[in-house]
């Protein structure tokens, strides 16, 4: 591992729900481990969470991050460490419908605990506005916007955006949170043929700089179902290798933008799968 | 079905960007001015209210946002004789409207 720099934490947003908030914060949290940083994924989605789902660890939750806000477990007791990544932990969310147990105060006491352990915080945000969105994105230092060439998603990041730039920490101290957009789902042959935004149209719109994006696929479902992030289980597909891109330009570095093309063949163009 | 619609001209991407574009630009300006109707709603109703008795749910405010122009439309139901202090009303309903030239500078 690289010396250790200041922890960056990251929320993974977008209001709009099903848009692969969860999906892009699996993948990205995997690559950060593989590239070689510690990394913790907390999912704020409580009592609907989902990420130790994705990530495969939906066995081994023992407590979660309101039993660590409520002082019922340690720290240490709550983070699951993965069994493919050895620097990727997860704090799972709690299942208990009671929301008001997430607490401006607890979060902040943890996320400053995670601080000092890890290199990356990546927080996956609920959909929605209510408090688990906002206390997700209160501490973070970096935004990742996760939208789809869609109408209702494009409206909802916007929203979104708004928030960031208001009710985030930095925003209150005068600062300005560091925002990035990952576009989702993208089918290249719809948008040429103009059935879909483009993602000129979703940049032009939203004037917030793209951080990556990921082509719509199967493999994206394949890991879902297997538990295993698409980065750790199909790492040199194409989804995969776009969120290696997105993680190495969250990581600073300079990586010419791929827009996903065209590859399917004219019997698919023709007659092509209906798309879920 | 895909066979037929590769003879369509033209997607509705671009119709998607401009309702888009038009929406959030309200959206926005609406962002910085927080619940405009709802200021506007209970200053109204405090003014009226000085002079007549109404019941709150016989009111009926709309702002309609256009392009250039924007409309405010105030409707209040208010009982016969029910003044409150000074004139007796002579009318059963009060309608304020146009309030378009006042909110131009606001939400345009």
């Amino acid at each position: 591992m690289s010396e250790r720099t200041s922890a960056r934490v990251v929320v993974v947003t977008s209001g709009k729900g099903g848009v692969g908030k969860t999906t892009s914060t699996a993948a990205i949290g995997a690559a950060l481990a593989r590239l070689g940083d510690k990394v913790v994924v907390v999912d704020f989605d409580v009592g609907l969470r989902n990420l130790d789902l994705v990530l495969g660890a939906e066995r081994r939750v023992v407590f979660d991050l309101i039993n660590v806000i409520n002082g019922v477990a340690k720290l240490p007791q709550a983070l699951i460490r993965d069994k493919r990544l050895e620097n990727l932990y997860l704090l799972p969310a709690s299942q208990t419908r009671d929301k008001d147990a997430l607490t401006e105060a607890g979060v902040g006491k943890v996320i400053g605990e995670l601080r000092e352990k890890f290199d990356w915080i990546v927080c996956d945000s609920p959909a929605g506005i209510e408090r688990g969105a906002t206390l997700a994105m209160r501490h973070a230092d970096t935004a990742i916007i996760v939208t789809n060439p869609e109408v209702s998603s494009v409206r909802d990041s916007d929203r979104i955006i708004g928030l960031l730039d208001a009710k985030t920490e930095k925003a209150e101290r005068g600062e300005c949170i560091d925002k990035h957009l990952l576009i989702t789902r993208y089918h290249p042959w719809r948008a040429a043929r103009g059935e879909m935004l483009s993602i000129d149209d979703v940049l032009e719109i939203l004037s917030v700089p793209l951080l990556g994006i990921i082509p719509e696929s199967e493999e994206v479902l394949r890991a879902s179902n297997l538990g295993s992030p698409v980065t750790i289980n199909a790492a040199l597909s194409a989804p995969a290798r776009a969120y290696f891109d997105a993680t190495r330009r969250l990581k600073g570095e300079q990586i010419a933008m791929e827009i996903p093309s065209e590859s399917r063949g004219l019997f698919t163009k023709l007659f092509g799968r209906k798309a879920a | 079905m895909k066979l037929f619609n590769l003879f369509r001209s033209g997607g509705t991407a671009p119709v998607a960007r401009e309702r888009l574009q038009i929406l959030l630009a309200h959206e926005r300006s609406a962002r910085s001015e927080p619940d405009l109707l709802a200021v506007l709603r209970e200053e109204i109703l405090a003014v009226i209210g000085r002079h007549v008795a109404f019941e709150p749910d016989k009111v009926q405010i709309k702002l309609d946002r256009g392009k250039s122009v924007s409309t405010l439309a105030v409707d209040i139901e208010i009982p016969n004789g029910s003044r409150v202090g000074g004139i007796a009303p002579q009318y059963s309903r009060l309608t304020l409207d146009g309030g378009a030239s006042s909110m131009n500078k606001q939400v345009a």
